[in-house]
């Protein structure tokens, strides 16, 4: 088994329980931005942005740097992976055990439909 | 994956930690309500797709006296462990075909209390589990020491395995 450190884990998973803050680091998955070009995409404020983004940068899963008057934010490192890999995980767990209770229910479906058939 | 006619584009797992004391999982199923409650209060039906598949474990027994006040025992065995292991706890709400609510209590106190629900939605069923923990310790413990995910190796391999299977 794989030993996660939860103290590392818990200020990340405190960050994630937010849609906006997931939404930006999926965005930065793709590009690195500016604290405007996150404001505008996901319709807030700066200011409102700013926060989000300081919450994601003290659970280090982000970082951000200031050149002139323009703060850069891109996705820190690899805790991300760990928190994410951890849900996908249990999903996946979820996943396999409702892929078998689809079949169930179509038996169950199959059964009900015939029951009535043979009542009417 | 399975692919089951008319759902497959709908039917994905979500999972979200929503707090630190809890995890939602939801997924939409091609089945009306009744028939969905049926399948998770039933234990020869419930048997049938409780265990995920590609884990070694096997479901030696499993009773479950679904209604509030009732209690279940399930009995697992697994190639790691000497003995079997077992996991009960008692329902504290049943109300058919909408809600369930057990106790997991193998775990002493730092068991989490689970709420699945049922809402019918045009013919389709909408489950919600929602994992609600004693505390943020407990949730991170669940999470460290992999008792929510049974085994990080066998997930590995999951993919493996499905890609071979090709979907039924």
């Amino acid at each position: 088994m794989v030993q996660y450190a939860s103290a590392h884990l818990d200020s990340a998973f405190a960050a994630l329980s937010d849609a906006t803050r997931r939404g930006v680091l999926e965005q930065l998955g793709t590009a690195d931005a500016s604290i405007t070009e996150l404001a505008d995409r996901f319709d807030m404020t700066r200011t409102g942005m700013k926060k989000h983004v300081g919450v994601l940068e003290a659970a280090g899963l982000v970082r951000t740097e200031k050149v002139g008057r323009v703060r850069t934010c891109r996705l820190g490192p690899q805790r991300l992976a760990d928190v994410s890999a951890w849900l996908e995980r249990y999903r996946r767990m979820w996943e396999e055990r409702f892929a078998e209770l689809d079949l169930v229910l179509e038996e169950l479906q199959q059964r009900e439909t015939s029951d009535d058939r043979h009542t009417r | 994956m399975t692919a089951t006619p008319g759902n497959a584009p709908t039917a994905r797992t979500t999972i979200e930690r929503t707090s630190d004391r809890e995890l939602v999982v939801t997924r939409t199923f091609n089945a009306p309500r009744h028939l969905v409650f049926k399948a998770w209060s039933e234990a020869e039906l419930f048997k049938r797709w409780w265990v995920p598949k590609s884990v070694p474990i096997t479901l030696l027994s499993c009773e479950m006296d679904v209604r509030t006040g009732g209690g279940y025992t399930l009995v697992f065995s697994h190639p790691a462990a000497p003995e079997p292991m077992s996991f009960f706890g008692k329902y504290l709400d049943v109300v058919p075909p909408s809600r369930i609510v057990w106790t997991n209590e193998e775990a002493g106190e730092a068991g989490q209390v689970t709420t699945v629900t049922f809402e019918e939605r045009d013919g389709t069923t909408l489950v919600v589990v929602h994992d609600l923990y004693p505390s943020k310790a407990a949730l991170d413990e669940a999470v460290a020491s992999g008792s929510t995910n049974w085994n990080d190796e066998t997930f590995e391999q999951l993919d493996a395995v499905l890609a071979d299977e090709g979907g039924r």
